[in-house]
Parts: C-alpha cells; structure tokens; sequence
C-alpha cells in the first residue's frame, strides 16, 4: 500500500463514529492530564489500558496516542498561567511563557503555544508517515542478532540520557530485566524467580509495575503538602489568546526549528520530549537577533519549546512502529499495549496491520485539529481544572489503578503486587532512581533475552554472530555512549587529584 | 555517624548488591549453556553479575565521596508511608468488605486525615466516589470488582 492509498485508507478508518469518539476522548483527556500537575500520560495510560481490553484495539490506540499528544498541548496552559510545568515538557515553556503572563500578555502566548503545537505536531505525523513505511523495508533484513543489538542500543540511550547517576540508570534497567525474567522460561519450561508462587508462573504483568510505578508511586510522591501556586487569569474572548501579525512573523524560524529537532529527537530513544525542547529553545536564543529578550517574555521561548514537544510524538513512533523499540516509558507502554492486544510492532506492522497504522496516523491529524480548537477558544475551560482541590485527585487515581489492575487478572494477588510496585516507584524517585530505565528494561527484557539466545543458537553458542556488520555498529556505538560519560568522569576526577597534589 | 550512613546510595547499593547476590545463586541451580545453546541461566547470570558490580560500584562511591545528602523531610516521607499503609489496608480489607466500602474508607482517610478537610466534605466525596466507581465499572462497563463477605 503506497502513501497516498495508506492515508485514504487511514482517514476512512479514523472518520468512522466510534474512532472519531476515542479520538475526542483521546484529545480531552489528553488536555486534561496535561494541565494537572503531577498526573503525566504514562500513569494515565497505564491505568485506563487495562479498561480497553474489551475494546477495538484501532480505537483503543487511537484514545492512548490521543492522550499522549494530547497531554503536550495541555502542558503549556499550566506553565503559562502558573509557572508550574502540567507536563516535564513544558518545563521550558514556563521561562517566557510565564513572564509574557505577567506582562499581561497570557493570551498571545497560550495562542502561540497552541500554534506552535499544531504546526510542529502535524509536521511530526508528516514526517511519521514518510520514514517509517521506508525505515520498516530496511529493516526487514533484520534477524535476531540485530534485534539484539538494536534493543541493546535502545537501552543504553534510555539509560545515557536518564538522570544524573549513570550507573542508577543502569541499575534500575537491570532491575527491569529481573523483573522481565519472572516466570516460565519459554525455551526450557524452568521456573525462574517465581518464589513458589503458582501466580508468578505466567510472570509479572506488565500493567501492573507501570501502574504502581508511575501512578500509584506518583500519588505516594505528590502527598507532601505544596505550597499553593497563584493563577493568572485567562483573557477573554477568541480575539485575546491570538497572537499578532508581527509575533507570528517572529516565530517563523521558531516553527521549523520546533518541529525539525522535535521530531528528530523523537527518532532517537531516550532523549524524549523534554531533552527536544531545551535543545530548541537553545537554538533559537543562539540564532536570535535579540537573544537578550529570552528570559523576559519572547514569543519565540514558547513557540520553539511547545513545538519541538509535540513533534516529538510523531518522531518517537517511528521506532516504536517499525522496530518494536521504544524510547520512553510512555512509548514501552504503548508498545506493551500493542503486544497485549495481540499486534507485533515492527517491520512488518504496517504490511500487517495497515488499518492500525493508517487509522492511527489519520486520528493524529484530525486530533491535532480537535487540539487547536480545544486549546484556543476552551483554553479557560481548562485552566479551572487547575482549581480542582488536590484531595479529590488522588483517590480517584488510586481507584482507578485498582480497578484496571484487578479487572485484568481478577485476583487480589496482582493488588498485592500493585501495592509493592507503588512503593517502589516511591521509593525510585526518593532516591534518584529514573523509572524509564526500568520500565523500558522490563519491556524489552524478553524479547532481548530471545533474541540474544536465538541468536547463540544459530552460532552454536559463538559470540561472534554479533559481529556481523549491523550488529557490530550498533553495540559500538552503545559501549561509546555508556563509556564516554565514564571516561570523561575519571578525567575529571584525575585532573582534580593532581590540583590537589600540585596545590 | 558517619555521613555515607545517611546516604540513600549506601542502602540502596547494598540492597541491589544482594538482589544480584541472590539473582546469581538463582541463576547457577539453572542450565548455562546446553548442546541446544544457551540455557535458563545464561541471561540472568550476565545482568545478575552485573547488578552486583554495578550496586558495589554505588556503595563504593557514596563511601569515598559522601554528597552532602538533602536534608530529609520525615514529615513528608511520613505523610507517603501513611497513604501506602492506608492503600495496603484498603486491599486487605477488600476480600472483607468488598471494593466499595474499602475504596469509601480509602477516601475518607485521604480526604479528612491526610489533607485535613471537614468531615463534612470527607464523607459525601467518599461515599460518592465509591458508589460512583460502583455505577461505572459494575453496572455500566460489566467489570467485575473485589467482592466481600457481604456485597
């Protein structure tokens, strides 16, 4: 199926009621959780995939990707009128986005912000759907040792660009892969790290950590009290929240540089949303004719950041779709969603399932869209959500994870294991510990460990299969990406030492 | 004490140290490597020992190099372990009570004890939650919730 009859294809799938429906829920929801602080997509998304097993998965996916896209548009109300990010990336939004609001100018930047993220959005599914049909045939020469490797380079990027302790990162992704490991070995039929326990035979849900690490943890970290944050108010009417003339003529470069670097950071797993929009923002002070006003309320510091965000979600599909490999904890969840319904993320995908593709890709222009129009004019609407006592929050994102752990297995088993991964999640932020790392470990773990024998297998147990050219490149690059920050760390240490024993 | 005591690496390395200790004495009861290729062990050998150099590495460098640790907030750390304790409570309670009247209990803690609001606003956002919870994932989804002695 070429482009052209793909994307027909795709709108026809994306245009029928019940899709058009999970969409606009998608997209709502999405906004929503975007303005909430303290509530991102993946905890959203892990509670409410339990509830769409008994829905088509094209709608199903079509809701979850809505959410995900959606909830970078709603990030940058909160920056703007609060100077609190809604999402991590928006953190950046907040620098001029704020400043604009205190110099009463909130309406131009919610409208440039809104903007912003659906020219760069749209440029993302654009270029979504132009590398990722030509990146699946390439990689359809793929077989297990460079399935090995590529997932082996996945990792170390996640765990390279995953806080500030290199070596937690890599702790937590080993705690993943344990955790992956549990269960009934498919090649040998031996129980591994099963306790005894008859219920760990099939191994650990998936739904279940990502839902105690991310939304029941998130809830466990958000009961210190904060200090209550004032709003700005919303200006009124339509008229208020558009940018004018020369604001957009100044953002020109803004939007190509939003949307180019979002989306090619989006490629990369790893660096994420967050990492796209510092990168723009710095690019666009360092181009600047007047980079004296970044910090003070330029146009630009909003146009660039809130672009590049939501870019980004078109770039972080392409691997995601046709690799299998995820660069996020929102993508591994979305990956496991895939594999949960019963698909097969990867070169063959889009051959395989071209109504998932294709609806999907379709439902994210006409979200986009829906995102506008929900971001312009209901931009007030939203930010009340921002007045919504915290107390009533919580409860209801504790019931919810219950709910979607239990209606999964219907055991109270999985609501022990839900309470011991929620403390975990605790506990990793507490100490510093990045939880994408984990997540991602846990996701790839086994198809990782399949690969890899598979892969000895075919080599009767030599290392060498890894040698082949593709593989050899990919796990050079990933040894240079976790020993570069190490050499450079004992340099550091080195040059100190010999300061203190010259001084 | 010494100041790598109060260090959150210390613990957490020594922790992650005997997780990969155990990992590797689970690891060597299984098949390395066969005719077939490799067995059960070979790949929770190779992250199990790398757990173990790797959490060492951790406790090594927050005993040569103790950061000056954040201040810890007990309070705060309290305030989270009493929501855990309430959230484990509530999943005891569940095969007694049922979802409903946990999940209620559950709110009302939250609510009154823990953000301090009025009982009068605790109970109603408590009892409402539930039954509202109830309607939705029971009686309009046809999901079946925890159900207790009595309902």
């Amino acid at each position: 199926m070429d482009i052209v009859s793909g994307l027909a294809h795709g709108f026809q799938v994306a245009l029928s009621a019940q899709n058009l429906l999970m969409c606009v829920i998608g997209v709502v929801l999405g906004t929503v959780i975007g303005v909430l602080p303290g509530l991102g997509p993946p905890a959203t998304i892990a509670m409410l995939l339990p509830l769409t097993f008994k829905l088509d998965p094209t709608g199903s996916m079509i809701m979850l990707a809505g959410i995900y896209y959606g909830a970078k548009y709603g990030g940058s109300t909160t920056s703007i009128l609060l100077n609190v990010p809604g999402e991590s990336s928006s953190v950046v939004t907040c620098i001029d986005g704020y400043k604009m609001a205190m110099k009463g100018r909130a309406g131009p930047a919610l409208g440039m912000a809104a903007i912003a993220s659906f020219i760069a959005g749209t440029f993302g599914v654009v270029a979504l759907m132009l590398v990722a049909p030509p990146l699946a045939n390439f990689a359809l020469a793929f077989s297990a040792p460079e399935y090995f490797a590529l997932m082996v380079l996945g990792l170390a990027m996640v765990v390279l660009l995953s806080g500030d302790s290199l070596v937690k990162a890599l702790l937590a992704m080993l705690v993943g892969l344990w955790i992956a490991s549990m269960g009934t070995d498919l090649f040998t039929a031996t129980s591994r790290f099963t306790f005894d326990r008859v219920e760990l035979l099939g191994g650990i849900d998936f739904v279940i950590v990502a839902i105690g690490v991310f939304a029941v943890g998130e809830v466990l970290g958000n009961m210190e009290p904060a200090k209550p944050a004032e709003m700005l108010p919303v200006p009124k009417g339509l008229r208020n929240l558009m940018p004018t003339w020369d604001d957009m003529k100044r953002c020109r470069f803004a939007f190509l540089n939003g949307s180019v670097i979002g989306f090619l950071i989006g490629v990369l797993p790893g660096a994420g949303s967050t990492i796209a929009s510092f990168i723009s923002y710095g690019i666009e002070k360092a181009v600047s004719k007047h980079p004296e006003e970044f910090g003070e309320g330029a146009i630009e510091g909003v146009a660039a950041p809130e672009g590049s965000n939501n870019a980004e979600t078109g770039g972080a599909l392409v691997p995601l779709l046709t690799l299998g490999i995820p660069g996020s904890g929102t993508t591994a969840i979305l990956l496991a969603a895939l594999v949960l319904w019963g698909f097969k993320p990867g070169p063959l995908f889009i051959q395989d399932s071209p109504e998932l593709f294709w609806g999907l890709v379709a439902s994210m222009y006409i979200g986009n869209v829906l995102l506008l129009v929900l971001n312009l004019p209901l931009v007030a609407v939203f930010a009340q959500l921002l007045k919504l006592p915290a107390y009533a929050m919580y409860p209801l994102i504790l019931g919810v994870s219950i709910v979607g752990v239990y209606t999964s297995a219907s055991s109270m088993f999985q609501l022990w294991l839900l309470a011991a991964f929620g403390l975990l999640g605790y506990l990793m932020r507490k100490l510093d510990y990045p939880t994408a790392p984990l997540v991602l470990g846990l996701v790839l773990g086994d198809a990782m460990e399949k690969a890899l024998r598979q892969s000895l297998m075919m080599s009767q147990g030599s290392l060498s299969i890894l040698l082949r050219p593709i593989p050899t490149a990919l796990l050079a690059i990933a040894a240079l990406l976790l020993l570069v920050p190490l050499v450079r760390k004992f340099n550091a240490y080195r040059v100190r030492v010999v300061e203190r024993e010259v001084g | 004490m010494k100041r790598f005591l109060r260090s959150g690496d210390f613990w957490s390395g020594l922790a992650l140290a005997a997780l990969g200790a155990y990992i590797l004495s689970e690891a060597h009861r299984w098949v390395y490597m066969s005719e077939d290729g490799p067995g059960a062990g070979f790949f929770p050998m190779w992250y199990g020992g790398i757990m173990v150099v790797l959490s060492l590495v951790l406790v090594a460098m927050s005993v040569l190099r103790p950061a000056r640790a954040a201040e810890v907030r007990w309070k705060d750390v309290g305030r989270a372990f009493t929501c855990w304790i309430a959230f484990v409570g509530c999943v005891a309670s569940m095969p007694v009570l049922g979802f409903a009247a946990s999940f209620a209990l559950l709110t009302w803690f939250i609510i009154q004890g823990m953000f301090g609001e009025r009982a009068r606003i605790a109970i109603p956002v408590a009892v409402g939650g539930a039954l509202g919870f109830y309607a939705l994932f029971e009686l309009g989804l046809d999901l079946a919730l925890p159900h207790g002695i009595f309902f």
